[in-house]
């Protein structure tokens, strides 16, 4: 994937999608995705990445995330997380 | 233990809890899900015992909450239990046949914090749609998936397919996109309790099957990510049996109107088992410790051919129902599947319903109500 993030307007808004819910569900030690049912089991650096479609634009996404793990190169793969995501109708544009 | 691997296994946390609140329902659909003797069991769960096994559930693992029936919308403690659902953490879905339904009880259930509404149709036509309901309601459905809509819910349309409706797929899918469904099921019927009693009406033609398929990937495509469908194939024309319920006791907790604990709506009928009640018993003592739980948990009770084949591992011996409806013995391999010594079983339904069809002596719709629940098990 040479261009993955093409298709994601990195200066819009973006929120968990309507009608999913993303939270901490103790009995998976880890955050999930629900949905009509459904439910997605997120890695680690995915939910890092969900916890901040408050409202903040991919742009933002990824700075944040680049202040909070300085040591890393973050940018490519949060793009592509939050394109596919933006693809699969986890997030939406406020 | 053999060359495919180990069987060990150990007991997962319950994750999908299904709460049939009642047996009572204004449609009559000829393939209910209920057990087919449903009228003898009268007794429902007071809104005290809902709200403990609820939390119990909870705190075993569950986060999906199916709050269906019968007519989930015939109790008046809905609403009470949607808020504590969502107050534990659950996702909650109510499945409902809109029947029964109005504008103030669908804003009421959204402000106690419902997540997601399914409304079952039964066809995309008005007089096919009250045929197989047995009751006037095509109407006052699309009324209210119109009314769910507007008020923000992500809603599921399903549909149980069978030879009736299956020639409509088509315009069951347009009035599905008119409505603005999120998902679609195109559940083709599956032959246990209801559905199992009218198998010679209601079974359809591969070619029928194989077509509506066709129409329903074609649909797929072009409505890719604005409505999602999926197309449930009928076991009957598979030759490798789906994992019934995720597998037995694996994922899937189901609690009867009467407080019966099931790892699937139709276990009720199978025989031989003694079933737990939440009123007897606490909801982990049922899930991890019970007879019933444990019986077709996991590898070891498989006869062969399952029980020196890799594909157990993913389809956990296939259905306990389809094995006892067909073969009277709920513990052999699904016939179903092709490796079965019973699979020429499916064939015959075929042949049988298509003889007796020809013939036109297949007997009249049996539909779901308590006087034929009555007439069919006494
Ligand atoms: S399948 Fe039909 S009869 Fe059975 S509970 Fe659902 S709506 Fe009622
Ligand atoms: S033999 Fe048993 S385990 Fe193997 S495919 Fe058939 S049903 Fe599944």
């Amino acid at each position: 994937m040479s261009d993955a993030a093409s298709n994601l307007d990195q200066q819009a808004a973006l929120t968990v999608a309507s009608g999913f819910r993303f939270q901490w569900e103790p009995s998976q030690s880890g955050y999930v995705l629900l949905y009509p049912e459904g439910m997605i089991t997120l890695n680690d650096s995915a939910a890092e990445i969900l916890k901040l479609c408050d409202g903040r634009t991919a742009r933002e996404i990824v700075e944040a995330l680049s202040t909070q793990f300085p040591d890393a190169d973050l940018e490519a793969d949060v793009l592509e997380f939050l394109e596919e995501a933006h693809e699969r109708g986890w997030i939406q544009y406020v | 233990m053999n060359g495919d691997g180990s069987n060990t296994y150990e007991t997962p946390q319950p994750l999908w809890l299904l709460a049939e609140l009642t047996y009572r329902c204004p449609l009559q659909c000829p393939y209910c899900s209920n057990p087919v003797d449903f009228a003898r069991y009268k007794d429902e769960l007071s809104t005290e015992d809902w709200l403990r096994v609820l939390r119990e559930a909870r705190e075993l693992g569950c986060a999906q909450l199916g709050f269906s029936g019968g007519e989930p919308l015939l109790r008046r403690d809905l609403e009470t239990l949607v808020e504590e659902s969502r107050k534990l953490g659950y996702y909650t879905n109510l499945i409902t046949s809109a029947v029964g339904m109005d504008t103030d009880r669908v804003a009421r259930l959204k402000e106690a914090g419902l997540d997601h509404i399914q409304i079952s149709f039964q066809a995309s036509r008005q007089d096919v749609s009250d045929y197989i309901a047995g009751t006037k309601s095509y109407e006052r459905k699309i009324e209210m998936a119109r009314t769910v809509k507007s008020q923000g819910y992500p809603m599921v349309l399903n549909i149980v397919l069978h030879r009736h409706n299956l020639d409509h797929i088509s315009e069951i899918l347009d009035l599905a996109a008119d409505l603005d469904a999120d998902y679609v099921e195109l559940a083709n019927t599956q032959y246990y309790g209801w559905a199992y009693l009218n198998r010679d009406q209601l079974l359809p033609t591969r070619e029928q099957v194989e077509r509506a398929e066709e129409v329903a990937n074609r649909y797929q495509e072009y409505y890719k990510g604005q409505m999602e469908i999926f197309f449930v194939a009928p076991d009957y024309f598979d030759t490798q049996p789906k994992a019934c319920m995720g597998g037995w006791g694996n994922v899937f907790l189901g609690i009867a109107p009467d407080g019966m604990v099931l790892p699937c709506q139709s276990a009720r009928d199978l025989p031989g088992i003694t079933f737990p009640n939440v009123q007897d018993e606490s909801l982990p003592d049922i899930w991890y410790r019970s007879e019933a739980f444990n019986r077709f948990r996991g590898y070891d009770w498989m006869p062969e051919p399952c029980a020196s084949c890799p594909e157990r591992f993913n389809d956990f011996g296939g259905c306990r129902c389809q094995a006892y409806l067909l073969t009277g013995d709920p513990a052999r391999t699904d016939p179903v599947c092709s490796l079965s010594p019973d699979h020429h079983k499916i064939a015959e339904a075929f042949d049988e319903a298509a003889e007796r069809q020809a013939q036109e002596e297949a007997q009249p719709l049996v539909f779901r109500n308590p006087r034929n629940s009555g007439k069919v098990t006494s």
